[in-house]
């Protein structure tokens, strides 16, 4: 069969990703809830992909949580980037890795308003130069830290330890994955795969063995919201949207989620504790919830890093099953140890969700 | 794209995507619809009311569009005038912007940050549970072997940011609307909150702050009871 025509298809959902020197600027959501997922990414850029990724110390939010809860409007926004894009510039590289999709959605939307409207760039230096005296160049190249792992998966499948795959049954371990709103619903073509087939976790998780599983709302929110999730009042909106998405991946069975987002595993990790508190109703086997990851999480385990030290002892839902299933030891006495081995003390178990220790 | 709102043909399919549309009485076609009719009592009516509100900002509706219009920005837009104008006051979800600038908007400032860890506890947030509370009170010791640089000079995770930075965010605030945008929050909240009796104050803790970010009149879904 002549596949030529539909790999000319497949060639429009593809992105340019840089393959060095990287400008690294955090995120809100994953740096307090998900410190080890961060920290493991730049663990594998420098000691596994040797790659040059910077971080400068006085980089900040893009305000993203501030631009779509609509306190900041997006004159500020635009600037907070530009002087994001300042700094980059001053320490000499060309490529901005967010660790955020939201930032990643906020960066492209910028940058498009800026290459329809020159003047709103023009806007942009005059007032970063009068407010901070900076100067900045636009990015040669954007890429999310997830597109970089897609770029370098089989690099990774390569040098992994492990595999997404049941050691018991050789089978491959059923995958949901969950690549949030902000990556490409509003600019498909700045995402892999597009938002129609977006792939950048689809990639990854078949480059290292595991089988992703298309559910019905596959590509339905979270429900984070941001004045959704953040005030109480709103919450019944964000945990429903959840729901909505574990209902309808249960049938199939998932042994996983992966994300995307910072935000997204998150609220998959704590509202499967709320609903199970709420309505005693569980996702995963005997009783536990599906065990929800982040990209660089995934990637940490596959190439066997300790769980503790990327810092799977932080979600509610038990990630033990899934760590079983891979074949992956681990220490349960250290699961909640400080740096050191200090004892701080574990959490209280939950009423209803199992969970391992 | 160029703008959030080309000729809307009112096809509906931002309703039939849309997770707010499924949860509550919100119709992001009717929004398309109004805003295009250009007809100024109904927009200030919509300005003022919660329905301006219940938007998630996913923009799922901008995928499907067939006119490429997203009414997830059209929303921003409304939010944006209705705090201009002060219109957001007149709706029990419009009065949460307030909470918004007091936690987020100032968390900014603060920290160079748009979440702070202390700020998002398990008592105003019990649904993150008790792995979270063990968290909170261990964070430094969690932070520290995780490999955090936790309120520590230079970089890492959650280091503190240099004061001469939050200090250009600031400038860079008053310069470009955000500061202005928080004043005009807190000027009409204030004024709100003597309206309704309420005792406001500074911070989180006070009578008007806790009833915007627990009120719920349970009038927001009624169309799905």
């Amino acid at each position: 069969m002549n596949t030529d025509a539909k790999k000319a298809v497949w060639k429009n959902y593809q992105k340019e990703i840089a393959d060095d020197n990287y400008f690294y600027v955090r995120s809100c959501v994953r740096q307090n809830f998900f410190p080890g997922a961060e920290a493991t990414f730049l663990r594998i850029m420098k000691e596994e992909l040797n790659k040059d990724i910077f971080e400068e110390p006085s980089h900040t939010t893009c305000t993203g949580i501030g631009f779509h809860g609509d306190i900041v409007p997006f004159e500020t926004t635009m600037t907070v980037v530009a002087r994001q894009f300042a700094l980059m510039t001053e320490h000499g590289y060309k490529n901005l890795v967010p660790s955020c999709i939201t930032s990643f959605g906020i960066y492209t939307e910028v940058l498009d308003a800026w290459s329809h409207y020159p003047d709103l760039l023009e806007k942009a230096r005059l007032n970063l130069k009068k407010a901070t005296g900076r100067e900045f160049e636009i990015p040669k190249n954007l890429a999310h830290a997830s597109d970089i792992f897609y770029k370098f998966r089989n690099e990774l499948a390569a040098i992994a330890k492990y595999k997404l795959i049941n050691a018991n049954t050789g089978q491959p371990l059923k995958v949901v994955e969950h690549i949030g709103c902000h990556y490409a619903k509003m600019f498909p073509s700045k995402g892999v795969g597009g938002a129609e087939y977006p792939y950048v976790l689809s990639g990854m998780v078949e480059s290292w063995g595991g089988e992703v599983i298309d559910y019905p709302e596959r590509r339905h929110c979270c429900g984070f919201g941001f004045r959704q999730y953040l005030v109480q009042a709103n919450r019944g909106f964000s945990i429903a949207c959840s729901k909505k998405k574990f209902e309808s991946m249960e049938p199939y069975k998932p042994d996983m989620i992966i994300t995307n987002c910072p935000g997204c595993p998150m609220f998959l990790d704590k509202w499967q504790y709320a609903i199970a508190e709420l309505e005693g109703k569980t996702y995963g086997q005997d009783g536990m919830g599906i065990p929800v990851f982040t990209f660089e999480e995934v990637a940490g385990l596959v190439l066997g890093y300790d769980p503790w030290d990327i810092g799977l002892q932080v979600h509610q839902v038990a990630t033990e099953p899934l760590l079983d299933k891979m074949g992956i030891g681990y220490d349960p006495r250290k699961k909640y140890l400080g740096a050191n081995g200090k004892f701080i003390g574990k959490p209280e178990m939950p009423d209803v969700l199992k969970t391992c220790c | 794209m160029k703008e959030g709102l080309k000729a809307c043909i009112n096809c509906g399919t931002c309703t039939a995507i849309c997770p707010a549309a499924e949860f509550y009485n919100y119709d992001p076609r009717e929004i398309a619809d109004i805003v295009q009719l250009q007809d100024d009592e109904k927009l200030e009516a919509l300005m003022k009311s919660d329905t301006i509100w219940y938007c998630g900002e996913c923009m799922s509706c901008k995928t499907r569009c067939p006119r490429g219009n997203a009414p997830g920005l059209i929303i921003m837009a409304l939010r944006a005038l209705s705090q201009e104008k002060g219109y957001f006051v007149e709706s029990e979800k419009g009065r949460q912007q307030l909470y918004m600038k007091r936690t987020v908007g100032e968390w900014i400032l603060e920290h160079g940050y748009c979440l702070y860890l202390e700020g998002v506890g398990t008592e105003n947030h019990p649904e993150q549970g008790p792995v979270w509370d063990w968290r909170q009170k261990h964070w430094g010791d969690v932070m520290e072997r995780l490999g955090a640089n936790y309120k520590g000079a230079g970089p890492g995770i959650l280091r503190k940011i240099p004061d001469e930075a939050l200090k250009e965010i600031k400038d860079i605030f008053d310069l470009t609307g955000a500061t202005e945008r928080f004043e005009k929050i807190e000027k009409f909240s204030e004024k709100k909150a003597s309206e309704m009796g309420y005792k406001s104050g500074k911070g989180l803790d006070n009578d008007y702050v806790e009833n915007i970010f627990s009120k719920n009149n349970q009038q927001h879904n009624s169309k799905h009871e």
